[in-house]
């Protein structure tokens, strides 16, 4: 019998405010050797936007996740905290107002998700209406004018006025519902296996088209927006989903063998693919890093870190503005300067924490589409944390992708409060506790699967 | 599905495995190559950071290097050298990449990074203070230094001069010439920097180099201080009235070239040693040289600190009486030529050791090291480098020096009312090139309480160098200032 454990929530939002009040008197201590002036006011908005946040968690959705929240508040308001110290540093394009204002709107979107999706079961009649969306979403930047949809060389914007909205982190979440919709719908057929060829079962050819299609996507994404990140994002949550839903590592090593050959393709033709590879190997060569658009922000990410060493400068006392885009892409190694790896860990383990009550309740899900989505959304967070965090500590090539709730940027923060939304929606569909049988035949067939 | 489920949630759990694994790589075992990258402008903006100590001297009464709060958020601490020339190359200079003199060589002192200062950073760290480092007080005497550059710079030569404590070793005065103003290398940008320096370091006059301690030269005739101490202590019955042969001119075994006196002047065929130093002549010197022989001579020398490796903290170039090259040229070796090469210094040290008793004291530039708070947390103990030579020899050679000031070639050394004890030096150089001047003393001979090397170097202006007539007069001055009068 799972219980609420609404007291543990709000005993846990408290502390994840008071770590961020910490850390925000700390840039104040660092910078200034005093506590900053707005500190009372700035603790009071983000203590009332989480209990508002929980508030409306406690009435719409009783029996969620008690972890989720604070975790996600946590991390948020650590990436707050750095860009409010960058902001500091003064570095151009840092703006702590813009993200607090942002992380207020993100969870007014949780909010209204929360209000609004009763049922996430709806989600699966929209199917194909998401899907719908979440191509036309992706591909408006790859139509519109370069002028009005590309910064820095990725065509992923759109741009109007003084407003800039990444439509693929909004993308992301419709391709997820639509890839659980049509996955158990479709499960069944993908699943048959086809020839055996040594110890796998590949799949029957006619049942490629999908994957085929996707395939097609994601580097037509890749050629036209010049965006490995999300490319690589998208296809890899497709892929794992269809893995969950099939139980077939066939598909897997097809979908691998596919992106790695297109992507190699693509680098053959596209000149910015192979940069971005030679930077990751040669990272430290003085030729790359004078080269424009070669090593120079990788490697200032690396000094950061390595000059943070294991406990960090602590806050307020690091050179983030010597690292291009720090408060964006960059901003889990300007945390790595002043937190440290301590810090750097704990960061990591939050994320994972949050990656780990989704998937449980993916787990404790009953149904299939459910199971698909929860899976699903949980799989794109760690994968997208993977993608970013691994590209700028050099574990793999940089591809550019925002680092969930801590990097600057709305669309981005109001997309994976809604995704947060969506895996408290389900959580609380898991533990809620069934109607209790009007016979009292025992525990027998309470759950089922 | 939750088989599949299952599998997703490990290879979760292995891509935050690898993320975790690879920054506690990058945070761990890279991190120092990382810091210390010369791209990671981190660590020259650290060096601004700092509060380091300050660099004194006359027991912390004489500022020689002060740290400036600019409150500047990148630069907030900058170096400046109040008093400029005269110390330049002992104090050194705090640049963007790099330091020289005291400020390198105390570095991890100045800068709080010493073991000793370790709890005294954590309790900054912890307070959110910036690092302060502890301060330096040197053994010098600011105003003989000033006195000992002014004199030199005024002769418009080059040169060195060094002054000693001769019980203790402190040094109170290292000075070279010519000098330059710090400051402009304790600037923070790196470029203005590096424009200033290049202009020094291809200055012909090699402003750079510390003459007192980076070159050595030929010493001349202060050497025949050194091999009167080899003669004396050679056979116990010699002192200073010992009555040696002394030659206008001495045939060198082996070769068909005499070896004259100074300006060809005579020394009258047989003199005492205290005569043979008066008067400086060159063929007793060389003959007792050529009776001790090349080993006992080195042995000597040695013992007054020759090629014995020194840091004061300050590296000293080894000074080396050269060679075994035969009999012809121990002859020379003995009067300070040939391939004998000493730094002022060295010199400076042999008079120390003669006013001393004999006991050679290790040089040394720090008097002591306080804490940020003030407090004293080490100071340097006077530490014997040798017994060059036994108290009886000093004071015989301490009679014959006395000659020297008294009726020979140092008279412009003498001080009213206090006994001084000295030897002039004029070196040849190069056939056809003018001479080095050396001059060394201490006083009072009584109760020594300076001890003094003076070296012009030779090729500067004009030809006129002698020790007793450029030298020596310096000396007096600095023997002056230390004795305070």
């Amino acid at each position: 019998m799972t219980a609420k454990r609404r007291g543990a929530q709000l005993g846990m939002l408290a502390f994840a405010v008071l770590i961020v009040m910490g850390a925000y008197a700390g840039v104040g201590l660092g910078i200034n050797g005093k506590v900053p002036s707005g500190m009372l006011g700035y603790g009071l908005g983000l203590g009332g936007l989480m209990l508002a946040a929980y508030l409306v968690l406690a009435k719409w959705a009783p029996w969620a996740d008690p972890l989720l929240l604070p975790l996600v508040t946590l991390v948020n308001g650590i990436g707050l905290v750095m860009i409010y110290r960058i902001e500091l540093s003064g570095q151009a394009g840092a703006s702590a107002t813009n993200q607090l204002m942002w992380t207020a709107l993100g969870v007014v979107m949780f909010s209204a998700t929360l209000i609004v999706l009763k049922d996430h079961r709806t989600l699966q009649r929209l199917t194909y209406t998401a899907g719908f969306v979440g191509v036309v979403l992706m591909a408006i930047p790859a139509l519109l004018p370069g002028s009005l949809s590309e910064v820095q060389g990725a065509k992923i914007w759109i741009r109007i006025g003084g407003f800039s909205i990444q439509p693929g982190e909004f993308a992301k979440l419709a391709l997820v519902v639509f890839f659980a919709g049509y996955l158990v719908a479709k499960r069944d057929v993908l699943a048959l296996a086809g020839r055996r060829l040594l110890f796998i079962d590949l799949p029957r050819a006619r049942d490629l088209g999908p994957v085929l299609i996707t395939w097609g996507f994601a580097i037509a994404t890749l050629v036209l927006e010049k965006d490995l990140g999300t490319s690589l994002l998208l296809f890899g949550a497709f892929i794992a989903m269809l893995y969950i839903a099939t139980q077939r590592t066939s598909w897997v090593l097809i979908g691998i063998l596919l992106f790695v050959g297109g992507a190699f393709l693509a680098g053959q033709v596209f000149s910015h693919v192979e940069a971005r590879f030679n930077v990751w190997l040669h990272a430290e060569d003085p030729a790359l890093y004078d080269a424009g658009g070669g090593s120079y922000q990788l490697m200032q990410g690396m000094f950061a870190m390595g000059s943070g060493g294991i406990l960090g400068t602590g806050l307020g006392q690091g050179h983030p503005r010597l690292i291009p885009l720090s408060f964006s892409d960059f901003i889990f190694t300007a945390a790595g300067e002043e937190l440290g790896l301590t810090g750097l860990m704990a960061i990591l383990m939050v994320y994972a924490l949050i990656v780990e009550r989704g998937l449980r309740t993916s787990l404790a899900a009953r149904d299939p589409f459910t199971k698909l989505l929860a899976g699903g959304l949980s799989f794109i967070l760690a994968w997208q944390i993977f993608i970013i965090v691994g590209g700028v500590t050099r574990l793999i090539p940089l591809t550019g992708l925002v680092t969930p709730f801590m990097s600057a940027g709305g669309s981005a923060l109001l997309a994976n409060w809604m995704l947060i939304a969506l895996l408290v929606r389900m959580s609380d569909a898991a533990r809620r506790p069934p109607p209790q049988a009007i016979q009292d035949e025992g525990l027998t067939q309470v759950m089922q699967r | 599905m939750n088989s599949t489920l299952k599998r997703v949630s490990v290879a979760c759990l292995l891509m935050f495995g690898l993320l975790m694994a690879n920054v506690t790589y990058i945070g761990t075992v890279k991190a120092d190559g990382l810091r210390s990258d010369s791209r990671n402008v981190r660590g020259f903006y650290a060096r601004y950071a700092i509060d380091r100590g300050w660099i004194t001297a006359d027991n912390g009464k004489t500022t020689l290097a002060k740290t400036v709060d600019t409150g500047d958020k990148t630069y907030r601490f900058e170096r400046e050298y109040p008093l400029g020339k005269p110390f330049t190359h002992v104090v050194g200079w705090f640049a963007p990449e790099s330091a020289s003199g005291i400020e390198a060589a105390m570095n991890r002192y100045l800068d709080g990074s010493h073991p000793d200062l370790v709890v005294r950073r954590a309790i900054d760290m912890v307070s959110g203070k910036p690092a302060k480092g502890a301060s330096v007080d040197l053994t010098l005497n600011s105003k003989a230094q000033e006195i000992a550059y002014k004199d030199l710079a005024g002769t418009g030569k080059r040169g060195a001069v060094v002054a000693l404590e001769p019980k203790t070793g402190k040094i109170l005065t290292m000075v070279s010439v010519p000098s330059y103003d710090p400051n402009p290398l304790a600037q923070v940008n790196k470029a203005k920097v590096n424009a200033a320096y290049n202009k020094l370091d291809k200055d012909d006059n090699k402003p750079l180099l510390d003459r007192a301690i980076d070159l050595t030269f030929a010493p001349g005739s202060t050497f025949k201080t050194v091999t009167s101490a080899a003669f004396l202590s050679d056979d116990t019955s010699r002192d200073e009235n010992t009555q040696v042969d002394a030659p206008d001119s001495l045939p060198l075994p082996g070769t068909s070239i005499s070896l004259p006196n100074y300006h060809g002047e005579s020394c009258g065929g047989r003199a005492t040693l205290v005569q043979a130093l008066t008067i400086s002549c060159n063929t007793p010197f060389a003959i007792m040289g050529m009776d001790v022989g090349y080993d006992k001579l080195k042995e000597q020398a040695e013992k007054f600190g020759v090629g014995q490796p020194l840091e004061i903290p300050l590296n000293v170039a080894a000074s080396n009486i050269g060679p075994d090259e035969g009999k012809a040229a121990l002859a020379k070796t003995a009067i300070g030529q040939q391939s004998n090469q000493m730094t002022p210094l060295q010199m400076a040290m042999v008079a120390a050791g003669i006013a001393n008793q004999g006991t050679v004291m290790k040089p040394y530039l720090v008097n002591k090291i306080m804490g940020p708070d003030g407090a004293e947390i080490d100071g340097t103990d006077p530490e014997e480098l040798d017994e060059a030579v036994t108290p009886e020899v000093a004071g015989e050679l301490t009679k014959m020096m006395i000659g020297v000031i008294e009726n020979g070639t140092g008279g412009a050394a003498r001080l009213p009312g206090i006994t001084v004890a000295g030897k002039t030096g004029t070196a040849e150089t190069l056939p056809g090139k003018p001479s080095h001047a050396w001059f060394i003393s201490f006083a009072p001979v009584e109760d020594p309480k300076v001890a003094v090397a003076v070296f012009v170097e030779s090729g500067s202006a004009g030809n006129d160098a002698t020790g007793g007539a450029v030298a020596a007069p310096i000396a007096h001055d600095v023997m002056q200032a230390v004795l305070g009068r």
